[in-house]
This record gives structure tokens, sequence and C-alpha cells, in this order.
């Protein structure tokens, strides 16, 4: 692509110059063409190393007056060698016999020569800076579009993340029991289950929220399934003054509880503790999650896509600094979040409020 | 049949709310009774070894041992229906000659039409195809992680790790692992099959060997050679084991 533009460019310029020889020199056709056409080439191999320097500075608002003289001086000097090129090339011609006087007749023109080089080399320069422009705001639309997509990604991972099937399935099943058996039971499970989905559907909505609304949807989810798994479910909460306003993408901490259940409690039949921690620390808030495990299977088993989309979504709120690691001992597994916040000043309006948000 | 000789269930799952939703849906039917309700796979195997029941109704999603790993450690005899939250599992549940396999909240209709095929199943005395058992009773594509054995009602785990080799014996294995040895009904290829092939290597027709475990080969005459162990047991390797062992290392 580059050879053919080089070519075409080289044959144009070359026929411009020879024209020019031609026409207002009075040289003898064959000399013009002997002469223009290696000088066109030349020319050509200059304008499209224009791009170099039209690359390395790169336009801006402030520094036109440095760019213009950076370009003006390079057509300056890459011109004046064009023009000592040509002047050795219609020497060298006159050596040949039937060339007599090419060198005189180069030399008139050259004046002219020269003032045209400089244009056409500035010409080629603005082209590459249009060239430059249209590329730059090709590969900015590129990356909209890319952002965009990851952000229609993660909105439907996040509409995924937001309700386990599974968790809906067994509670159902849990509230098909209860009718026979305790249906004050199954009513008041029902009416949990019904607040819980509502709200994580208004939250789920929202760019951001409060961490204290997350927290409390995280409750409501672990009051339910406390029903299905009786005493084996213990859950404690405790969270520092002034964490509650720190700003989370809605349902973070679903993923990270249901693998609390999935992985942790119900794998182990004597059951334990669900732990939810939050407290302020330097430059952001630690949300730790940690749950009992089965110590004879591996540990993390089938979380990681959880909690790669938990770090994807944080990160993309809160940026690099934001981190969620696992740990696990013997009996226990531990999930930290760490979300970079300045504090109050940077707190969001929640919203109106969760359990107010609108659908 | 049905009214002298009531069909025998055991009820398997962790949580208490489900097992008593079974139950009381299992009440009603006299021809029905329920031996007893077990809250994980260790306790249902033990009371199945125990009581001989007809039917279980097994969860899938439950400590320790899953439905799975449990089917694979009942008699063959004993029918199994699978009773799950999770719809994605119902292939793998024909694989292994489940009877039914129902989802959860249950339809007790659907129930009681999978007790009516077990006591069919249980007219014919149809048994249960071994091998296809431990084939499927494992995700597809992941190597064994550990080995079930059955002794009496006791079950026991031994994770591939501990596993020293394995010996034919019969229509049996013998699975030697931290100086002990257990004995399980499954064919040496068969488990050949499942176990991880850069682990575990088939170093004789009646041996797999656990790769950590060897120390080193000895020849004892023209073409024939011993393995030996860590622990310097002495294992026979047959010249096509030797090719294949030599391979890997």
């Amino acid at each position: 692509m580059r050879t053919v533009l080089f070519v075409a460019v080289g044959l144009l310029l070359g026929a411009i110059v020879a024209t020019f020889l031609g026409l207002r020199g009075g040289a003898p056709w064959e000399e013009a063409v002997l002469l223009g056409l290696p000088l066109g080439f030349i020319q050509a191999a200059l304008c499209l190393a224009a791009r170099f320097p039209a690359r390395a500075a790169p336009l801006a608002p402030g520094n036109v007056m440095r760019i213009a003289a950076t370009h003006l001086s390079a057509a300056v000097v890459s011109t004046g060698g064009w023009i000592l090129a040509g002047f050795a090339l219609s020497q060298l011609l006159e050596r040949f016999p039937g060339n007599t006087g090419a060198f005189m007749r180069f030399q008139q023109e050259a004046p002219s020569l020269a003032v045209t080089g400089v244009l056409i080399f500035l010409l080629a320069v603005t082209a590459h800076y249009l060239v430059i422009a249209l590329e730059t705001a090709r590969e900015a639309e590129v990356r909209v579009l890319s952002a965009r997509m990851l952000a229609r990604e993660a909105e439907l991972r996040a509409l995924r993340a937001q309700v386990d099937p599974h968790f809906l399935f067994n509670c159902l099943n849990s509230i098909a029991t209860l009718t026979a058996e305790d249906p004050g039971g199954a009513r008041r499970m029902c009416l949990q289950l019904a607040g819980f989905l509502r709200r994580s559907l208004a939250l789920g909505q929202q760019d951001h929220i409060a961490l204290g609304e997350e927290l409390a949807l995280a409750g409501e989810y672990l009051a339910i399934e406390a029903i299905r798994f009786g005493s084996r479910l213990t859950f404690i909460e405790s969270v520092e003054d002034g964490c509650r306003d720190c700003p989370v993408p809605p349902l973070l901490l679903q993923p990270v509880v249901e693998n609390a259940v999935r992985h942790g409690i119900a794998q182990v039949l004597e059951g334990g503790t669900i732990r939810i921690d939050a407290r302020r620390e330097s430059g952001g808030v630690t949300v730790t999650v940690d749950n009992p495990r089965d110590p004879e299977r591996p540990a993390g088993r089938g979380t990681g896509v959880g909690l790669e989309n938990v770090r994807g979504r944080l990160r993309a709120l809160h940026g690099e600094r934001a981190g969620v690691a696992m740990t696990s001992t013997q009996s226990l597994v531990t999930v930290r979040l760490f979300i970079p916040w300045a504090g109050e000043a940077a707190a969001v309006g929640s919203g109106g409020g969760g359990s107010h948000g609108s659908l | 049949m049905a009214p002298f000789e009531p069909l025998r269930v055991l009820i398997v799952d962790d949580e208490e709310l489900a097992r008593r939703g079974l139950r009381r849906d299992l009440a009603a039917d006299p021809a029905i009774e329920v031996l007893a309700e077990c809250p994980d796979g260790f306790e249902a195997v033990r009371a199945a070894t125990e009581l001989k029941p007809d039917v279980v109704l097994l969860d899938i999603q439950m400590p320790r041992l899953d439905g799975f790993e449990v089917l694979e450690l009942l008699d063959p005899g004993i029918a199994v229906i699978f009773v799950t939250a999770h719809d994605d599992q119902a292939v793998r549940a024909f694989e292994v000659n489940a009877v039914d396999y129902l989802l959860k909240p249950v339809d007790p209709e659907r129930l009681r039409h999978a007790l009516e095929r077990a006591r069919e199943r249980r007219r014919r005395r149809e048994p249960m195809p071994v091998e296809a058992l431990s084939a499927a009773s494992r995700p597809a594509g992941s190597p064994l992680g550990r080995i079930l054995v059955r002794d009496g009602a006791q079950v026991h785990v031994l994770p591939v790790e501990t596993i020293d080799y394995i010996e034919a014996q019969d229509d049996y294995i013998a699975v030697h692992a931290a100086g002990r040895s257990h004995l399980k009904q499954q064919t040496i290829a068969a488990l050949e099959a499942l176990l991880d092939a850069s682990r575990f290597v088939r170093i004789h027709r009646s041996y797999i060997l656990n790769l950590d475990r060897l120390a080193r080969i000895e020849l004892m005459a023209k073409d024939t050679r011993v393995v030996i162990l860590r622990d310097g047991t002495r294992l026979p390797l047959s010249r096509s084991g030797h090719a294949r062992l030599r391979a890997m290392l």
C-alpha cells in the first residue's frame, strides 16, 4: 500500500518537475524527463518522510509557532538537499553527448523549483496531520465502543449475579414445605424473599450505591438463607462508623455472600458463622467476608469467576487501587475487598435511599 | 405386592426443611415406609448399608460427599431418585442409571410417579451396571480427585495424592494408600481411565503406580524388571509398562 502510494506520488511529482523544466526552462523533452523523474521520486520520499516530524510534534494549541518553525526548517533543509541533488544530476547528464547546457538550464530554474519544493513539502506535512487526525478519531471511536461494550457486559454479568436461580428454587422448596406445616412461616419467608428481590432489582439499576445499602441487602439475603439452613447458618455483621457512605457498585457483595453460603455453609454439615466486617483504613474501606469451609475439599473451588467479576466491577468504579483477595485456612475462607475512598467529602448521594430506589 | 411389602425409602438431604417436605409427601402413601432421614453422604451410605432400602431420595449438593459420590457407593440393587434444585445434571444422572431426576420444589405427583418406576424396577430386580456408575460419578473432563471406598457401612475417602499404587484382584481393585489396602469393586482399566494420566502409570496388567512413589527401576534378568517404591515395596514391571514409564521420566 505504502509502495503504491510512493510510486504514484513519485510519478506525479516527476511529471510536474519535468513539465516545469520543459515548458518554463525550455529543456529538451528527453532531458526534462531524465532529470524530472529521479527528482520526483526523491521529493516523494521526502514527502512521505515528513510523517515522522508530523508524528513527533502533535498539534496542540500553544505550540503552533514552534511546530510551524520545525516544519518550515525541515522543508527548507530537505528542499535544499533536493536542489543540490538536481545540480548533481544535471551535471552528470551533461557528461553524456547531446545534453550540453543541461546544468545551465537547471541552474536557471533552481530558485522557482526550490520554492515549489518547499510548498509541496508543507502540503505533505498538512496531509500527514490530516491522516493522523483521522486515525486518532477512529481510535477514539473504537475505544468508546469497546468501553461501552465492556460496560454492557458488566451489566449483563451483574444482572446474572443479582439472583442465583438455585437460590430461588431452594427458597421455593422451603416455602412449599412450610405451607403445610407452618403457614405463618411460609408467609414470612415469601415476604422476605419478595423484599429482597425487589430491593436487588431496584439497586441493580443504579451506577453505584452506598456500602450501607449493599450491606443491608446482604443481610436480607442471609436472613432468607438462614430459614433454609436453620441452625447451620449464623450471621454476624460489624461495621465501623463512617463506612456506610462509601460508594460501591450495586450487588458487589452478592456473589461473595452467595459463595460463602454455597461453598461454605452448604458444604459443612455442622454449619458455622458468616462474618462481614467493614472498617475504615487510610485511603479507603476494607470489607471482609469470612465463612467456614470443608477442610477436605480444595478451597476456592468454583469461586473464581464470581470474584473476577467483583474485582472487575470494583476497578471500573474505583480504579486500579481497588482490590479483591481470597485467603483460606484449614477451616476458614476469607474474602477481602479494598475500596479506595477519600471519605465523607466524596460520599455519594444514595439516590433517594435503598428501599425506595426507583425501578 | 404393595400392601404387604411397602417400598422402603431413605431420604437424603442436608436441609432439614427439605427432608421434612419429602417425608410429609410420602406419609400419605401407606405403600411407602420411610426408613430414615440422612443429613449427609456418609450417613446415607451407612444407613443404606444397614437398612437396605429399596429407594434412596438423594440430594446432589451436600457436604462431604455429593449425591453422585453417594450413588457410586450404594449397592447396585438400590434405586436412586435424585432430588435437586439444579437442572443441569440430569444427563449425568440418567447416565448413572438413576430412576428419576426431580427438581425442587418437588411436585408430589412427579414424586409419586418416580416411586412407581422404582417399584417397577424392584419387581424386575434390575441392578445398575457398576462400571457406568464410577465413570459418570465425576464431572466430565476433570481427573479423579479422590477415590471413595466403602468398608461395610463406613466410607473411606482417599485423596489421589495419598495413593501409593493400585492392584487388580479379580473383579476388585486393591487401593494401597498410607500403609493400608482398600478393596473396591471396579476394574483396573476403568479406574485408570479416570485418573490423572500425568501422575498415574499403568506399569503392568495388574498395577497402576503413583509416579511420586517411584524410587528406582531394577533389572532382575534379561527383560525382567521390577519397580521399587520409596517405602521399599517391589512391583512387577511389564515390558509395555516399562516403555510407558520411560516415556514419562
